[in-house]
């Protein structure tokens, strides 16, 4: 199996501290070279900030895994430079399909709008993506890889946290002021510090078959609820790179896993599906189940969850890594911030805040495609078969057709980091919410927006056809000045040549962000929305940053 | 906010019985169950008031628990 990729083997270099017995104290350690923990490293080496990774393995994902990758994950993707790269391997879709039988009841298109740098989904294998992550933070000096590294024990002390770690040359101590666990669903980080994840499993099977063959469907994500070739299950389909194609075969809860994943039984569905004289070799397969579930709170003392050992998804809806790199864009700049002195520990809960109620959002989205797919209960099919029967000739019933709500960022609509707004916007640029993208000129080149807003504090100020006051311009030179990682751009209709200005010469950013000249817009290091105003006002301006560095106390 | 109606609304409350029975005259229990089914989904997106139809699975379900 794997005729399309070779697996890399990445070596094991006794640490320094291992061969010496001198127990050094890192700032941060993550545990868990995945998607989420690379992604982690990249961000705080981009930030200053050195890191130790450390991975119980010596290579990347087994498996395909996790292979659709939503806007959002790029965007953070490629603001640590590795988006490109693979946006350029994937393949990249917008436009989902549901079938009934041999009907088509829905389509659906998940970047309706144009104008955005990034694509609203990719597919590629988990192995490409932590490949690609791994190559990236290879180039840092800050991040110190460290491949057949298990954490067997972990112990928190007032200001720092000790791992134990199994290398194939013994057992030796690490000291961390900070550890990220990024170590899965199976996170033993967190069964080390005895916590509850809870929530609900589903009982159904499903068949994943990756195969290689040469296919003329399109690349979108292709949906069945009782197709001919697989009556009375949900059948799904997805393109990936190199000729490779996802097949995904609900079975029921009695399957036996062991015997659906012999060929014999895998590739009789695979021709009923393609056609008996489709040539095709399989490449991969793996039955799963599911369970939505998460922990009640992301920060325990010095440890931190983020990914799958924080919370749990079925796949439909790609939420699994969708949700964890937004779960590290949200906690690198804090826990930077912390470590710097610059913000109090505290807030590090609002990371915890943040990405248990995007968890709720996740599960709750998550959980309701499961409940259509795999109804629990006679009555719940007779509803479901009810909407798709529907849905062929009334438009209403197809929003009800759930085979999945594809993967979202979440707006931190309750944060205690928000100011509120205090004067009238339209559009859905509203404190907590991530920003979206926009084409913009910057130093006479084409660029986007999502490129300014690069990891640091952000105020754009809306000049329009105007300039920029001089006192205006001044505030904002001194903030930048300050102490926080901070950034200020004027957003013009035109080249007027001011400083750093970005020029919104097709409307786009005024249009997404309603700004009329005067706006303001304060936007945090990961790229979401903390307050925003009609004019300038410098006090204001200061309150709602020191808020969303946690300083505010008592809300 | 809207409110459920409850009052009696039918300009002819028989008919409009009978239309209910006629309707599933001919049908086995699952035919019945899947028109039932498809109703519900109609006449709830006709309505399109989600606390209205909170209101009426509640005064439905009274006496199930």
């Amino acid at each position: 199996m794997h005729a399309t990729f070779s697996y890399p083997k990445y070596s094991f270099t006794p640490s320094e501290e291992q061969r010496t017995g001198n127990v050094r104290r890192h700032p941060v350690v993550i545990v868990g070279a995945g998607p989420v923990g690379l992604t982690a490293a990249l961000d705080f080496a981009r930030k200053g900030v050195p890191v130790v990774v450390l991975d119980a393995e010596d290579t990347v994902s087994v498996g395909s895994r996790a292979v659709c990758y939503a806007k959002r994950a790029l965007e953070v993707w490629d603001r640590l430079g590795v988006g490109q790269r693979m946006i350029d391997k994937g393949v990249v879709w917008k436009i989902g399909k549901v079938f009934n039988g041999d009907r088509m009841v829905y389509q659906f298109d998940l970047l309706p709008e144009p104008d955005h740098k990034i694509p609203a989904f990719i597919n590629l294998q988990q192995y490409y993506l932590e490949d690609f992550l791994v190559a990236q933070a290879r180039k840092s000096d800050l991040i110190d890889l460290r491949w057949l590294s298990r954490v067997i024990s972990a112990r928190q002390e007032a200001d720092h946290v000790v791992l134990q770690v199994e290398t194939p040359d013994g057992v030796h101590a690490v000291e961390a002021g900070w550890v990220i666990a990024c170590d899965g669903a199976k996170s033993s980080v967190r069964k080390m510090l005895g916590l509850e994840f809870q929530g609900e499993v589903f009982k159904d099977r499903f068949l994943i078959a990756d195969v290689v063959m040469k296919a003329d469907f399109p690349a979108e994500r292709w949906f069945w609820f009782d197709p001919p070739f697989h009556r009375k299950q949900s059948a799904l389909l997805h393109m990936q790179p190199d000729n490779v194609w996802r097949l995904d075969f609900q079975l029921g809860w009695d399957a036996d896993p062991e015997e659906e994943k012999k060929p014999e039984r895998v590739i009789p569905r695979v021709q009923a599906m393609l056609g008996a004289d489709t040539p095709f070799e399989l490449e991969w397969v793996s039955v799963y189940t599911f369970q939505c579930r998460r922990l009640e709170q992301f920060r325990h003392g010095r440890i931190l969850f983020a990914g799958d050992s924080a919370h749990q998804v079925s796949p439909f809806g790609a939420r699994g890594a969708n949700s964890g790199v937004p779960d590290a864009d949200n906690l690198v700049w804090k826990l930077a911030l912390v470590l710097d002195g610059k913000a109090p520990e505290s807030l590090l809960d609002s990371y915890s805040d943040e990405r248990v109620a995007a968890a709720k959002e996740n599960i709750l989205n998550s959980t309701r495609s499961t409940d259509f797919i795999t109804p629990k209960s006679e009555m719940s099919r007779v509803f479901r078969d009810a909407v798709l029967e529907l849905a062929v000739d009334q438009p209403f019933a197809r929003s009800l057709v759930n085979s999945g709500r594809l993967s979202t960022p979440t707006t931190y609509t309750d944060s205690r980091l928000n100011t509120p707004d205090s004067d009238s916007f339209a559009g859905k640029m509203v404190p907590g919410a991530p920003a979206t993208d926009a084409p913009v000129e910057r130093d006479g080149l084409s660029g986007w927006l999502m490129e300014a807003l690069d990891g640091r504090f952000t105020v754009l100020y809306a000049a329009c056809d105007g300039p920029v006051p001089a006192e205006v311009a001044e505030a904002l030179d001194g903030l930048a000045a300050g102490p926080l990682p901070l950034v200020w751009h004027a957003v013009t209709d035109r080249r007027r040549g001011i400083a750093g200005e970005l020029v919104d010469s097709a409307g786009r950013l005024r249009e997404r962000y309603d700004l009329i000249p005067g706006s303001v817009y304060l936007i945090r290091p990961d790229q979401h929305i903390a307050a925003r105003w009609r004019r300038f006002d410098g006090a204001a301006l200061s309150a709602a940053l020191d808020r969303a560095v946690g300083h505010t106390v008592g809300c | 906010m809207a409110k459920l109606m409850t009052e009696q609304r039918f300009a002819s409350p028989d008919d409009v019985y009978q239309l209910l029975i006629d309707s599933h005259r001919d049908l086995t229990p699952d035919q019945s169950t899947r028109l039932n089914a498809k109703l519900i989904l109609l006449l709830a997106n006709h309505i399109g008031d989600a606390e209205v139809l909170a209101e009426a699975l509640r005064v439905a379900r009274q006496g199930m628990e």
